[in-house]
């Protein structure tokens, strides 16, 4: 077994740890930083793959920025954790059952969508530099790309009015 | 022999070995160096006791830390409170891997970089490893289980989100010059020199000369290493001691580590984007081989003077045996065959020392800001200056490319 194969099962397994802890959990803070596993892990899933780029902006984007802020507001609320609230009995029973119906649905779903012959290899995916991504955000996505900024900046206007409305 | 150093995981191994030696006893003994030169400022001795003029300090202060009482107050959150120091000095030391001490140099048959891993991403590797490791300080103070804890883990996370953006785009200025995310591409992008002189330093850079990027990152470096006059997650008179509060013994200790080794990672990175890196501040045709040497006969002749007059009797011992060490390090720097690997080295610590020593001066100097102040700084005068400064950049680079 190569070494590429051994990062990959490792942190593989320790995102989806990471994503079963983040619903299992009752407190926030777990929960917050359950999905900062997930997302670390899938960044170095993404440099298994070869994407440096995408790896970088993964951790820099969602680890850094998005998840801080997360953990920044539920520090700043001092949410307590969750409490039960006694499940009924037809949870109790059919929930298992039902939940792994509905993933074996999904797997085949998913694997019946996927092409046969392309194949993912490690280190493969080379095509996701800084300049390619770079160039393809200005030319062929340039609509995209211009579009989602003038969102972004009609949620931070809208952010800032109802903050308005606070003071 | 040479067949097995030349592998590749031995010699990755061998140099994580000698940086990680080198780096946590420059750790130690830049807290040492600190409380000197704060006492100087403030016209005091500094440490004195523990060996001569406090030398052995870091090591009693090591032998100190370990030995304390290591207690766990009962209603911290367990798993959290012990998480925290450990991400703190974990996501503080790994930064220093991508950092290129000197050029590619021959010890002894084999060829290898002065750097423990070139990644195609250097800058946005050390990028995210900055923007996570917040994580250390604001689960630190909200594990606690304690107010003043609380509220340095939260003014710390704000900080950090704040400072991150004009950090950012004032790391991007240079890029735009250097054409590369990688750290070691950027200093062979920097060497050379103008009319034969003037380093191609991306400060003097043309066609922008990036000075007030540097300031800019400078000065959120001040807040992203949590240091005085941004250091408002530890401010003593106001939080008792900020997010670190309830930590005792090593895991205290690994607060303490993980600032100043984020303080050297700083400098380090600041040393190579916008200094370059280990290339010499002038070129060698002027001499600039001799410096090494000069300063260290220099500091060996102050010795040997003051040991032959001396102030106190051991001066007589301890000054002679440092000025004879001071001696022999300048004859090692002129042999020919080891300034290759000394040189750059020197440059190198020498520029990172130059910026230390600034962030201790400051420290010495200005007093705290107010909280309200850190964050009209950050948004109202960094933030847009970062973003003006780009701006200006990527027009000129694009009029002049290639210049």
């Amino acid at each position: 077994m190569s070494l590429d194969v051994i990062l990959f099962l490792l942190f593989a397994f320790l995102a989806l740890v990471s994503a079963v802890s983040l619903i299992v959990q009752t407190h926030p803070i777990a929960s917050a930083l359950s999905l900062v596993g997930v997302m670390g892990s899938l960044a170095v899933l993404y440099l298994l793959l070869g994407a440096e780029f995408i790896a970088a902006a993964q951790m820099i984007v969602y680890a850094g920025a998005i998840m801080v802020l997360f953990v920044f507001v539920i520090m700043l609320l001092n949410a307590g954790a969750e409490r039960g609230k006694g499940r009924s009995r037809l949870v109790k029973w059919l929930g298992i059952p039902i939940f792994a119906a509905f993933v074996g649905v999904l797997s085949f779903i998913i694997q019946s969508f996927l092409p046969k012959s392309a194949e993912v290899k490690f280190g493969t995916f080379t095509a996701a530099g800084g300049a390619e991504v770079g160039r393809s955000l200005f030319t062929t996505y340039l609509l995209p790309f211009e579009v989602t900024s003038i969102l972004i900046l009609i949620a931070i206007v809208g952010a800032v009015v109802l903050a308005r409305k606070e003071i | 022999m040479t067949e097995l150093l030349g592998n590749f995981y031995i010699i990755s191994l061998i140099k994580a070995a000698i940086v990680a030696f080198v780096l946590l006893t420059a750790l130690a003994y830049i807290q040492w160096v600190e409380r000197k030169v704060l006492a100087h400022i403030q016209l005091r001795m500094g440490p004195y006791r523990v060996g001569p003029h406090g030398l052995l300090q870091p090591l009693a202060d090591v032998i100190k830390l370990i030995t304390k009482e290591d207690l766990l107050p009962p209603y911290v959150n367990r798993f959290f409170y012990l998480l925290a120091p450990f991400v703190a000095v974990f996501l503080a030391l790994i930064a220093i891997s991508v950092i290129p001490f000197g050029p590619e140099v021959n010890i002894f048959g084999v060829r290898t970089w002065l750097q423990l891993t070139d990644l195609k991403i250097g800058i946005l590797f050390v990028l995210a490893i900055s923007s996570v490791s917040v994580y250390g300080v604001a689960l630190a103070g909200w594990s606690s289980n304690n107010k003043y804890s609380l509220l340095g883990g939260l003014r710390s996370s704000a900080q950090m989100i704040s400072y991150e953006l004009p950090l950012a785009l004032a790391l991007a200025s240079p890029l735009l010059l250097l054409n590369t995310l990688s750290l070691r591409e950027m200093v062979d992008a920097q060497a050379g020199y103008y009319f034969g002189f003037l380093p191609r330093w991306t400060i003097f850079q043309g066609p922008w000369p990036q000075i007030i990027s540097f300031l800019v990152f400078l000065i959120c470096g001040f807040a992203e290493t949590n240091r005085v006059p941004f250091d408002l997650p530890e401010a003593e008179n106001e939080l008792v001691a900020g997010f670190h509060t309830e930590y005792s013994s090593m895991k205290f200790a690994a607060f303490f580590m993980a600032e100043y080794c984020n303080m050297v990672t700083f400098t380090a990175i600041a040393t190579t984007l916008f200094l370059g890196g280990w290339t010499p501040l002038w070129p060698a045709e002027y001499g600039s081989n001799f410096l090494p040497a000069v300063i260290l006969a220099f500091a060996g002749a102050v010795s040997l003077y003051h040991a032959l007059n001396p102030a106190r009797p051991f001066d007589r011992i301890t000054l002679s045996a440092a000025g004879l060490i001071a001696f022999l390090l300048a004859a090692l720097f002129l042999l020919p065959a080891a300034q290759p690997i000394l040189l750059p080295l020197f440059w190198f610590v020498f520029k990172t020392g130059v910026l230390l020593f600034l962030f201790i001066w400051i420290r010495g100097t200005l007093p705290r800001f107010r909280y309200d102040q850190l964050m009209r700084f950050a948004w109202t005068f960094l933030f847009p200056l970062a973003i003006l400064n780009l701006l200006v950049t990527g027009i000129l680079v694009a009029l002049y490319p290639g210049k």
